[in-house]
């Protein structure tokens, strides 16, 4: 009982927050509501019992991406934002796709089987540490895909780099 | 069983009561050894006036602060102004429970305590950047971007001086990190990651606005930075969150550096009547060291002027974080070749 409990609140509340960070006005307000929403994911992964998840969750999101995004709505004119009634007309079309995309997930789930559990039990974690484990299977059966991961982000390191040297030149 | 649960929901509250009320009076005493020491230091004689030797002066500060007007700038945008002090002061609170302070004791004894720090000390900058921005201030908008951009500067560093430690101690859990260090004959992982301890150092000092970092609240610049609109207690709030960062800060660099409640085994040998003491009696050892890094801190502030605002992201960026990859890999190695 108590386990759909918790689900049922971070399930029921990520929905919620997420209807409020595209519905305030505010891009600030926005942005701080999805700092809550971000800690309602953390919330989320501790439940699944996937505490590193829920840390680099909070420090990577929350604390470097979600800062970066306060800083380019705070750097924009708010006051001239505000007075923007819509921003697109075609609004009809969009909701009729994600009403086909949620008929399709609905539909889709019907078709759901419970896979067989693996060696990555819930004891499993409980005894390794979580850390432990996610450690050790990023480095050895997934290593090349982490690699290919960690070297798209270096080319976004350096195009990034490379980009702002450009503009202080010229 | 009910009763079972019950005790433990007690004996947390308990502690949670007990470190709130030890770290608050903390926070207030530090106040006044702040002003004492840098006083001494500049052949002053600080507080004085109230009580004896102006012991009192915190408790006069306080109620001062608590009977203020609380003044709201009339174009804030209120619910943010209301709620920034708040999330200031709650993530430096929140870091307080993960702290194992002596053997036993420690809140939420939680596998991935130095993680934990980390999330806490990223969402503080929280209420740095919304507090500028909702005062509806230029110097505090300035203050808090100066601020948000420092603190995520330095979190980078911060984060990879630890990796040091967490790669030594092959935890990240800080009692397990506490524990590992018994295993080294200086008893403290300050001796091998020598240049993790210096990084971390630096990085505290920035991470807590303190000088020479305290560019976002340089007041011959910025008036107070981002909390110039506030008043009353709810800059009270950010004050007492700024003071409790720097003990969350002291306490993680006597965890992670300097051993914790542990003394090395060495000194056990030479007096072994040390080990028959109550559990209880290590919180001294571990006070020692965190006052010994709080003296550090305040030693700075009466010593060094502050820095330029590019002469601190060129530290952290070109300096710090070059040398704590260097020390993650140096470290690394060792381990891999021991």
């Amino acid at each position: 009982m108590l386990p759909e409990l918790f689900f049922g609140y971070y399930a029921a509340m990520i929905v919620f927050l997420s209807v409020l960070v595209i519905t305030r006005k505010n891009p600030v307000h926005s942005v701080m509501w999805m700092l809550l929403l971000f800690f309602h994911i953390a919330g989320l992964y501790l439940f699944l019992n996937a505490e590193f998840i829920a840390a680099i969750q909070v420090i990577v999101y929350a604390g470097a991406i979600l800062v970066l995004f306060l800083f380019v709505v705070l750097l924009l004119n708010l006051r001239e934002e505000l007075q923007t009634a819509k921003f697109i007309r075609s609004w009809p079309a969009g909701l009729l796709i994600s009403g086909g995309i949620i008929v399709a997930i609905i539909s889709a789930l019907r078709s759901f089987v419970l896979a067989p559990q693996g060696m990555h039990t819930i004891e499993f974690i409980k005894r390794e540490t979580h850390t432990k484990a996610l450690g050790t299977i990023l480095y050895t059966e997934y290593l090349f895909p982490f690699e290919i991961a960690s070297l798209v982000l270096l080319v976004a390191i350096i195009g990034a780099i490379v980009l702002a040297k450009k503009k202080t030149r010229s | 069983m009910y009763i079972d649960l019950m005790l433990n929901i007690g004996m947390i509250l308990l502690k949670i009561a007990v470190v709130i009320g030890v770290a608050l009076l903390h926070v207030a005493y530090a106040t006044y050894w702040e002003r004492k020491v840098i006083g001494h230091m500049q052949v002053r004689l600080g507080p004085i006036e109230v009580g004896p030797h102006g012991l009192l002066q915190p408790i006069a500060d306080g109620v001062k602060l608590f009977f203020k007007e609380d003044i709201i700038p009339a174009n804030a945008d209120k619910p943010l102004f209301y709620i920034a002090p708040v999330i200031f002061f709650v993530s430096t609170m929140t870091a307080l429970s993960v702290l194992p302070f002596f053997e036993g004791f420690v809140i939420a004894d939680i596998n991935i305590g130095l993680l934990f720090l980390f999330a806490m000390s990223s969402l503080g900058a929280y209420g740095i950047i919304i507090s500028g921005w909702s005062s509806n201030s230029k110097y505090a908008f300035l203050g808090g971007l100066r601020s948000a951009s420092q603190v995520i500067s330095y979190e980078i560093a911060m984060g990879m001086s630890l990796v040091g430690v967490m790669i030594m101690a092959g935890s990240l859990n800080l009692s397990d990190i506490v524990k590992a260090q018994q295993q080294y004959p200086t008893g403290m992982f300050a001796v091998p990651q020598f240049l993790g301890f210096f990084i971390f150092t630096v990085s505290a000092l920035a991470e807590t606005n303190r000088l020479p970092f305290d560019l976002p609240e340089a007041e011959s610049e910025l008036v107070a930075g981002y909390f110039t609109e506030y008043s009353g207690f709810r800059f009270a709030l950010f004050f007492l969150g700024e003071y409790t960062g720097m003990l969350v800060m002291s306490s993680i660099s006597a965890i992670c550096f300097l051993g914790g409640w542990t003394v090395p085994q060495f000194i056990t040998g030479w007096f072994p009547f040390l080990l028959q003491l109550p559990a209880w009696f290590w919180v001294l050892v571990f006070l020692a060291k965190v006052y010994a890094f709080m003296f550090f801190y305040y030693w700075v502030r009466a010593t060094l002027p502050r820095y330029r605002y590019d002469q601190l992201m060129s530290i952290g960026w070109k300096m710090l974080i070059p040398l704590a990859l260097l020390n993650i890999v140096v470290t690394a190695m060792v381990k891999i070749l021991l």
